[in-house]
């Protein structure tokens, strides 16, 4: 549907949970460098379709997945797929934030650390870095050693987007991420998603469609686990093709 | 009508508060008890006396207790030792990596072991684990052991609380937000360092909630234990000789030798060290919780 290169290409994919048939032969190709967003009604699957991007939907619970979900031409469903390297190039960012137990700084060295950084002055330069990108550090500069639980809902949100910049991925997925924010704090993620799409494959999750109209080039609309309609914001927004969308987009369904 | 509601509302709430109070006053009452129950022995002998010796010969008078204090302490801490670690891997394995399908199987075996009354753990660790230390582990490390000993005590012990502190680990993993454990995979995190980092860093409070929640069990445990703990009033000096927890000393012989002078006041003071040592423990316990958490928020 579009002409740009395919950061994620999905394929045939069906997931079935607990025996429920919850997407129904996906196949869409993601651009990269761009954001794309996922709308649609709560319960008609755009959170496990994302879920099933960095393979956090199968750990075990009664998960059945078949097809193809393919990043930069890896299939992240083939049996010697490794899975956290796969997780590595794809930040999180969920429908709350999760703080790990831990203070700030650790916070955002996790991942550094995990991947083998122990030199100190490279972890602060990280710290610091990451921080700053997501506009945190002026706020935080002076208590890194404070539990990130302290931090504002909004603050503990762009920390998140900061741990998982910090293990240099080249997807964000974003779950939601501002439905637990104050409009405040909401603005300043919406800002960090257009200024990182430069860089960035920006998958969002959302249910405000003004939001996904604000952030998003791409839309996708998902309605009982199929999709209904991908195209640019504009197309899908403004003159949907389909009359699901078309109702959708206009308050009929929700 | 809106008057009759708002009464009911009332009546039911302070009922409520009487039957708490009666629980909270029940502690009070049977420590008070045991407390002037033995009275007669903290007149007649000095409190070191009979918490620093280990000479127990009723008939001259002489009621030392160390000895089973140490039994007690002995069996409990060889307990928990065993029982621990298996119970946190086997939680961490059930909670972490098994598959729903594997956890239907698996759990309720576990927790039906738990509802095995302890008598038939005792007849159990006769027939077994008793054996087992004489012939298997003692031979290796002293000359003799009957394998009625402290360590046959401790074993039992500890797989009478191992389902406890399972149970009790399930569900404080179960509370640890499953969004938290996808923060540190999406990192690439394996599943191994999202536990160590994440999942028991997150628990610690809980873990020692259920430490403390099986040691206070085990302290109590009697039968089990007397079944296979040997029963002599010694002080244990490896983990092959007998010993004698204050549980078993009050079960075995209250109600016998009464007429003996101050006999009956030296069990009710074995009954009220245990009372102290079990609410010292929880206390100590409660404010280590307490910091904590505070702590960790």
């Amino acid at each position: 549907m579009t002409t740009e290169k395919p950061h994620i290409s999905v394929k045939n994919l069906n997931v079935h949970i607990d025996g429920n048939h919850i997407l129904k032969n996906i196949s869409i190709d993601i651009p990269d460098k761009k954001v794309t967003s996922f709308i649609g009604p709560s319960g008609c699957g755009k959170t496990t379709l994302l879920k099933t991007f960095n393979r956090l939907l199968d750990r075990n619970g009664n998960v059945e997945i078949t097809g193809q979900v393919l990043v930069d031409g890896v299939d992240l469903y083939s049996p010697d797929t490794e899975v956290t390297s796969i997780r590595k190039k794809m930040g999180l960012l969920s429908q709350r934030p999760f703080p790990l137990p831990m203070n700030i700084y650790d916070n955002v060295a996790y991942g550094a650390r995990i991947h083998g950084q122990r030199d100190k002055k490279e972890l602060d330069k990280i710290v610091e870095h990451y921080l700053r990108g997501v506009s945190l550090w002026d706020e935080v500069k002076d208590r890194l050693k404070d539990p990130a639980t302290r931090l504002s809902i909004g603050q503990q949100q762009r920390l998140c987007l900061a741990r998982g910049l910090a293990v240099e991925p080249e997807i964000i997925l974003g779950d939601e991420p501002t439905s637990a924010l104050d409009p405040i704090s909401t603005q300043h993620i919406e800002e960090l998603f257009l200024k990182l799409k430069d860089k960035y494959t920006l998958v969002l999750v959302t249910h405000i469609l003004r939001q996904a109209r604000r952030v998003s080039d791409y839309i996708v609309f998902i309605y009982m686990g199929e999709i209904i309609e991908f195209g640019t914001t504009e197309e899908v927004l403004l003159n949907p093709k389909e009359k699901l969308t078309k109702d959708y987009v206009k308050g009929y369904i929700s | 009508m809106k008057n009759i509601r708002l009464t009911i509302d009332k009546i039911t709430g302070n009922s409520f508060l009487v039957l708490t109070l009666l629980s909270t006053v029940t502690v009070v009452l049977i420590g008070v008890g045991l407390y002037y129950k033995s009275l007669p022995i903290l007149q007649n002998s000095s409190l070191s006396s009979l918490l620093l010796s280990a000479e127990w010969k009723p008939f001259k008078s002489s009621f030392g207790f160390l000895a089973y204090i140490a039994g007690t302490l002995w069996v409990t801490a060889i307990a928990i030792i065993i029982a621990l670690p298996i119970s946190l891997l086997t939680a961490i394995y059930l909670s972490e990596y098994a598959h729903v399908k594997v956890k239907k199987v698996l759990l309720p075996p576990i927790d039906l072991l738990s509802g095995i009354p302890p008598v038939i753990y005792g007849v159990w660790g006769v027939l077994v684990i008793v054996p087992f230390v004489q012939e298997k582990l003692a031979i290796h490390f002293v000359e003799f052991s009957s394998g009625y000993s402290t360590l046959a005590g401790g074993i039992v012990l500890a797989i009478m609380i191992i389902p406890l502190i399972i149970s009790i680990l399930l569900e404080v993993f179960n509370t640890v937000p499953d969004g938290l454990r996808e923060a540190s995979l999406s990192v690439g995190a394996t599943q191994w360092e999202t536990i160590k980092h994440v999942v028991l860093k997150k628990s610690l409070p809980g873990i020692l909630a259920a430490v403390v929640l099986a040691v206070s069990r085990a302290f109590g445990e009697t039968i089990a234990v007397l079944m296979v703990c040997g029963n002599i009033s010694e002080i244990p000096h490896s983990i092959f000789d007998p010993c004698y927890p204050l549980p078993a000393l009050i079960a075995n012989n209250y109600g016998e030798m009464l007429s003996v002078p101050m006999y009956e006041s030296a069990l009710m003071l074995a009954a009220f060290i245990l009372f102290v040592i079990i609410f010292l423990f929880n206390t100590i316990s409660r404010i280590i919780l307490y910091r904590l958490e505070g702590r960790m928020n």
